[in-house]
């Protein structure tokens, strides 16, 4: 009890970066590219102006945007770009999305700042009735491709039931939008750009945890990295593990863990989780026979339910043994309990172990 | 009259009390006194489709005294709760209700505990005028067991049942149709209570104003919406945030007063005349002008988005602990030693109160999982992995 107050920690490492993994981004490795270090925060701002600067058409608005935002993504961009393109907004989600639907089904790129997640919800009307179904329903005529929703997502040690949460498993049941989230700067810059210019609208969670902690090299030029293209960040033999966001780190520690112990793990960043990209964990569990799913949502319903049930129905005669989920309790994200809520390392290693050795 | 020769020295433009009928008799033995005495407030009230209440609040000695001490504990309470986050004591985010105490206090005089207020996370001051005590104010602050909330809700989410106070919500906007309900409860109950209804010139912009709005004219609730402009949201101000800032016709078809929020007799005067309107006539729209010191939260330093003269000017001229001072002064209610000898004990108060919080025990691991359903409920709710844990909700 008495670490209630605080020491939720974390280790700072960038998960994937030091190891000598395969990269399936599309960076250009021209070899003389400059790479600067940055936290995420940081790279978000810099894919903000890239996309700002490439696109006259595009604009950025939200919830006090206009002096930097509270987590500072959106420094510089109203001196640079100007009132008309990077402006407040009044104090209303609704409006703001169903706002920026319209702007984008004029062909504009409309990026939307949701200032923490915990806040999207009277915005999902227009997200899972206006958003999603606008192509379909139009028959082509129109859509809100432009769209990109930012909004910061999950725990940080102390953010208690409204500045914690992570609602990506509403998201991802609604076909026609996408969900992308990243795990590192790096991730955060490329994939931002991506998603800006899909021609979907996308939700675009950022763990918040990370945007001053994590510090990683990122490109200085203009580069995106493809999506649903998931990625083996970590190569292993007896189990595979996946994950995105903020949680990635976590799982790290555990595999490092593991390895001391023998295990052998793989761990899998999936990035964007609808459509997720299916063939590369498949693959990877026809390999080990073992699956962990990791993440902070509550986990009955969270979006580990989906994976499993799919992997299950892909890979059903090769699987050893059950598919784990190492989630968040199936309770409101609390305030002074936080430290039992979250999946830690420890709960990790110890599924890591029992699916092993099932 | 030797009065008004006194009142003259102090040279406020906010306060010029004009007749008062304060016996000089009443000198020394003011914390007792209640003889009913007549003040105006500085600035009038505008209205919008209903007639605006008097200027003449009446009050008396003890009353105002009490707001004194009122205001200068909850001033004390929001300090003290500034130097235990920067300390980590209390973590989570914290909204700071400093420069906006006339509100609490001036409400608390104009209605009973059994009128329900409603409010958004800006909610310690407003629990400590509902009868709230500091120990459990500092314990829910620091998320002990001793807390309003049991330590489960922390600083954005006090409650106090047994005087209708539905605390402390999260997400802006959303206790406005919340209250509304409160009100159709109220109303059904025939028990002549109201509900007051307290939000933010950002919540100002939710579409759920409106709609409740609507619905409580519709059906006559007896609703008291009360916008507490403090000229910010979050980081945006109101000229930058709303087509009309006139936040107490924002209502169209339900009636407004605009009050200056630093004034506590104003705001009493306000509520008092808010309350009978509502019982009769159904909801009314209160705007308060106030001001708030702090930043948004703990988490925003308040600097980036408004000048620090602008805070200091506010502060050494609109201040509402400073305007009741100088009116226990100028009517020689009260003497300055005795006033600073108030703020002493205030400040024993609260220190006392921080120190015992500072004992208490947090909550028992096991209460991440009661409540949420009715008890004995039994659902399962699952550990980590599903397999080993699972655990039957209490």
């Amino acid at each position: 009890m008495a670490s209630l107050l605080g020491r939720f920690c974390r280790k700072l490492v960038v998960p994937g970066s030091a190891h000598g993994a395969r990269m399936v981004s599309t960076t250009s490795s021209c070899g003389s590219e400059t790479v600067k270090s940055l936290n995420l925060y940081s790279a978000i701002n810099q894919a903000l102006h890239i996309a700002l600067e490439t696109d006259p058409r595009s604009y950025v608005f939200g919830e006090d945007v206009g002096f930097g935002g509270v987590f500072r993504c959106t420094t510089g961009l109203a001196e640079r770009f100007g009132k008309n393109r990077v402006f407040n907004t009044p104090l209303c989600e609704q409006g703001i999305v169903g706002f920026g639907i319209g702007l984008a089904a004029m062909g504009n790129r409309a990026v939307v700042e949701i200032q923490f997640a915990d806040y999207i919800y009277p915005a999902f009307d227009q997200i899972v009735n206006e958003a999603a179904k606008f192509r379909y329903r139009s028959g082509n005529q129109f859509n809100c491709g432009g769209l990109t929703i930012r909004a910061p997502y999950g725990a940080v040690g102390h953010g208690g039931h409204y500045h914690s949460q992570s609602p990506e498993a509403f998201f991802c049941h609604v076909p026609g939008i996408k969900v992308v989230i990243p795990r590192s700067p790096r991730e955060a810059k490329g994939l931002l750009l991506s998603s800006i210019r899909d021609p979907n609208p996308v939700v675009f969670f950022e763990p918040k945890w990370l945007y001053r902690q994590a510090v990683e090299e990122v490109p200085e030029h203009d580069y995106m990295i493809p999506l649903s293209e998931a990625e083996v960040i970590r190569e292993g033999n007896d189990i595979t593990l996946v994950g995105w966001g903020a949680q990635l780190t976590v799982m790290e520690q555990a595999c490092l863990d593991a390895e001391k112990e023998g295990i052998s793990c793989e761990l899998i960043d999936l990035k964007t989780l609808l459509p997720w990209d299916k063939e590369t964990v498949e693959a990877s569990v026809k390999k080990t026979g073992r699956l962990l799913i990791s993440h902070e949502a509550p986990v009955t319903g969270g979006f580990g339910a989906e994976i499993s049930a799919t992997i299950l129905e892909r890979c059903f005669l090769k699987l050893e043994a059950p598919v784990s989920r190492v989630c968040g309790l199936d309770t409101p994200f609390p305030l002074v309990f936080e430290p039992f809520y979250m999946p830690t390392k420890n709960k990790i290693l110890d599924a890591i172990k029992s699916t092993v050795n099932y | 009259m030797a009065l008004s020769r006194l009142s003259l020295r102090s040279n406020n433009p906010f306060l010029k009390p004009t007749a008062t009928s304060l016996p000089p008799s009443t000198r020394r033995h003011v914390s007792t006194d209640t003889t009913p005495i007549t003040i105006e407030t500085a600035a009038p009230f505008t209205s919008h489709q209903c007639d605006a209440p008097s200027r003449s609040v009446s009050t008396s000695s003890a009353e105002i005294l009490s707001f004194f001490r009122d205001m200068a504990r909850m001033r004390r309470m929001e300090i003290a709760a500034d130097s235990l986050y920067k300390a980590k004591m209390i973590r989570g985010f914290c909204h700071l209700y400093d420069g906006q105490e006339a509100l609490a206090v001036g409400m608390e005089a104009a209605i009973t505990r059994r009128d329900a207020i409603i409010t958004s996370y800006r909610d310690h001051c407003t629990f400590l005028g509902r009868g709230g005590e500091l120990v459990d104010a500092f314990s829910e602050l620091m998320g002990r067991k001793r807390g309003c909330s049991d330590g489960k809700g922390g600083s954005m989410h006090f409650y106090k049942k047994d005087a209708s106070f539905y605390g402390g919500h999260g997400i802006v906007g959303a206790q406005i149709p919340l209250g509304c309900g409160l009100a159709f409860a109220q109303k059904y109950s025939k028990e002549e209570n109201v509900t007051f209804v307290l939000y933010g010139d950002g919540a100002a912009n939710q579409g759920q104003l409106f709609e409740a709005l609507n619905i409580a004219a519709l059906w006559d609730l007896p609703a008291i919406l009360v916008c507490e402009n403090n000229h910010y949201g979050m980081g945006t101000a109101t000229w930058r945030s709303a087509k009309s800032p006139a936040y107490f016709k924002r209502g169209d078809y339900v009636p407004g007063l605009k009050v200056d929020g630093m004034d506590v007799l104003a705001v009493k005067q306000a509520c008092k005349f808010a309350k009978e309107h509502a019982l009769k006539n159904g909801p009314i729209i209160l705007e308060m002008d106030t001001y708030r010191y702090h930043g948004h939260s703990m988490s925003d330093p308040g600097s980036t988005y408004r000048t620090r003269d602008e805070v200091s000017g506010v502060r050494q001229v609109r201040d509402p602990i400073e305007r009741v001072r100088k009116l226990l002064l100028s009517h020689d209610i009260a003497t300055e030693k005795e006033l600073k000898d108030m703020e002493k004990e205030v400040r024993k108060e609260v220190d006392d109160a921080v120190a015992q919080a500072k004992e208490c025990p947090t909550p028992e691991a096991s209460e991440l999982f009661t409540n949420m359903y009715v008890k004995d409920c039994g659902v399962e709710s699952f550990g980590a992995d599903r397999k080993e844990l699972k655990v039957t909700l209490p």
